[in-house]
């Protein structure tokens, strides 16, 4: 009998731990919002992002660093595992990621209660919003904005770059980089073309975050998706990228490999559910 | 009259106060209802514009400052450069005499400085068309490393702490604040009104005060339709269309429209520029190689190059390329030419520095 008695504790132990990791606190109501915190972690391969000086091995053996990266996020979709979906108001739906600023790194977006198993973004400026008037094109999007001393908008064929990566590597020689610096510069753009079709670089992201953790949004707390950008993969993927073959890469047809390369960096290692508002859990 | 009276009745105060009134009156009436400003007005001649000026409605104070920021070398990053540097308007806002322009540290461009003329009706800016809206032309020779070399930010930052601007965008928009798309729409307003449409050509068109073409200038007239139409189409005499004219590629292998497709067939292909004011804006084509407008006629004539792209326009049913003109036809095409330079646009003070 004793045992039997330890049994059925055990059990009511595991049903009441079990119950409170899958949902703490009453079910969502759509009718109130939370906050869903995404956040952007830069990798290269299994070693943390140190701008500037940390060094790293692409794929083709080739040494080098990151001293400058940033890139756009925009039209953010979430979706529940019963497929309903909230779309961010386009108005609301912009952010500039940057590696050098933090507070970039966490983008806060308030969203109904529910329990999300997906997350859909674009990497890039849809062509809508990158053919707007001017006067629609405040915040990150500003041509003039503060893009911590880095334009983002090609003046000369208008349009964002939507994902910048500079660094140094002594494979690119005097030839790749004729200021002698050996440095790279990959600025990826290119939303389609306004009045002749061209270059499509703006590439969907979608992450099933089901695997790694739901995101369980309730009112007055915040979940947490904590993201991996690697780095690595702009360098490995369907193409592999030398740097001293292609030291520069801004508007032209090679500026494709490395976007469908750069399409996967994206990956969801793990989420924070019911965590305290204005938090930016490391 | 009123100085004697007040003689009279002992009241000099009385005087003061009416040349006070006179005067403020006056300053006013110039300040809000000038009458040389009738703000933008499409030529009887003309289509409606391409660009949507209910977006950005044209009024004194913003035209006034959008020219001020024209002729304002504070947009270069040494403030040295203005955008008037390189668009002079007795040049019908080209560079005149030069084939590519000097620009910041007198480095020099790749392209002929195109003219500041009729933009209310382009439907995309520069050789290769590679900006497609008028607000958003000026960003490119701001941040252009050979032109002015500035980021818009830091111009935007120069304009705020200056004695002056803050109060003329009030006066312009509404608000002294100074965000990029009031200080892009106030060059916007100058430069739409930038309209060259007073050409012997234009009179003739409307009809007014019974202006008419000479034998010569009618048989021009007579050549341009049969001959450049196709290309430079009324009346703005362009059609606004990309093509290859056969001038080959040029030793820094220039690949124009290309550059904004990516597309093969764009390959040295350039923006038909417009004949009105060719008096004015010599050197021609988009690198400036032609110097004259008989080297112009010559290209067409006899050294129009078999280029892929070449328009179609140019290859003629026997397999020889170019334009079929008689000595005469020249003569006469030439004198119809003249008819399209404007007078009135590349001396208009209005359009000039302005005080």
């Amino acid at each position: 009998m004793k045992a039997y008695q330890y049994l059925i504790v055990f059990t009511l132990g595991v049903l009441s731990f079990t119950s409170c990791s899958k949902n703490e606190g009453p079910a969502p109501d759509q009718q109130l919002t939370g906050n869903l915190q995404l956040k952007f972690d830069h990798i290269v391969g299994d070693k943390k992002l140190q701008l500037g000086s940390g060094e790293y091995t692409n794929t083709a053996g080739e040494l080098f660093t990151v001293d400058l990266l940033k890139y756009y996020v925009s039209n953010v979709k979430i979706s529940t595992a019963d497929g309903r979906t909230y779309t961010v108001p386009q108005e609301e739906s912009y952010f500039l990621i940057d590696a050098s600023v933090t507070e970039s790194q966490f983008v806060n977006i308030e969203v109904p209660e529910g329990d999300y198993t997906q997350l859909t973004f674009l990497l890039g400026v849809d062509s809508l919003r990158s053919t707007m008037p001017v006067e629609d094109r405040t915040g990150v999007l500003d041509p003039a904005g503060d893009h911590n001393g880095g334009g983002m908008y090609w003046s000369w064929n208008s349009g964002y770059i939507f994902f910048k990566m500079e660094g140094q590597s002594p494979a690119v020689d005097l030839e790749g980089d004729p200021t002698g610096q050996h440095r790279y510069r990959y600025h990826i753009g290119g939303f389609g073309g306004y009045d002749a079709p061209t270059l499509n670089n703006i590439k969907t992201v979608s992450l099933d975050l089901s695997r790694a953790g739901t995101a369980n949004v309730r009112q007055e707390l915040s979940s947490n998706v904590h993201l991996f950008i690697d780095l690595a993969k702009v360098f490995n993927g369907s193409t592999t990228v030398s740097l001293a073959e292609n030291p520069t890469v801004m508007f032209g047809d090679y500026s494709a490999f490395i976007a469908n390369n750069y399409q996967a960096m994206f990956s969801h290692d793990h989420t924070h559910n019911f965590e305290p508002l204005n938090g930016t859990h490391e | 009259m009123a100085h004697m009276n007040s003689r009279r009745t002992g009241r000099p105060f009385a005087v003061l106060c009416l040349v006070l009134a006179c005067a403020v009156a006056c300053n006013k009436a110039a300040d809000v209802a000038p009458d040389w400003f009738g703000g933008f007005k499409k030529p009887a001649n003309f289509p409606e514009p391409v660009y949507d000026l209910n977006a950005n409605p044209i009024n004194q104070a913003g035209f006034e400052l959008g020219r001020k920021l024209f002729h304002d070398p504070l947009l270069s990053r040494n403030n040295t450069i203005s955008c008037a540097s390189c668009h002079i308007q007795s040049s019908a806002f080209t560079h005149h005499g030069h084939d590519v322009s000097h620009g910041i540290d007198d480095k020099l461009g790749t392209r002929n400085a195109p003219p500041i003329m009729n933009l209310a009706w382009s439907k995309n800016f520069f050789w290769d068309g590679g900006v497609f809206h008028l607000d958003m032309l000026a960003i490119a020779p701001i941040e252009n490393p050979v032109e002015m070399d500035e980021s818009l930010m830091n111009v935007l930052a120069k304009l705020r702490q200056h004695t002056q601007y803050p109060r003329l965008f009030e006066k312009a928009f509404g608000s002294p604040e100074i965000s990029t798309a009031n200080f892009l729409k106030a060059l916007s307003q100058f430069m739409l009104m930038a309209v060259s449409s007073n050409a012997k050509y234009d009179k003739v068109m409307r009809g007014e005060g019974h202006t008419a073409f000479t034998a010569d200038e009618q048989a021009g007239y007579a050549v341009y339709q049969q001959h450049c139409a196709g290309c430079h189409a009324e009346p703005l005499f362009t059609d606004q269309s990309f093509r290859d004219n056969g001038l080959g590629p040029n030793p820094i292998n220039d690949q124009g429209r290309y550059m904004i497709t990516l597309n093969d067939t764009d390959s040295y292909k350039f923006k038909v520029p417009s004949l009105r004011n060719l008096k004015y804006t010599a050197p021609y084509m988009h690198d400036g190689r032609l110097l004259t407008l008989a080297a112009v006629i010559a290209h067409y004539r006899r050294e129009v190059r078999d280029t892929p792209n070449l328009d179609p326009l140019l290859r003629n049913p026997d397999g020889s390329r170019g334009i079929v003109l008689s000595e005469t036809e020249k003569t006469d095409l030439l004198a119809f030419l003249q008819t399209l330079n404007d007078e009135k646009f590349v001396t208009d003070p209005f359009l000039g520095v302005g005080n």
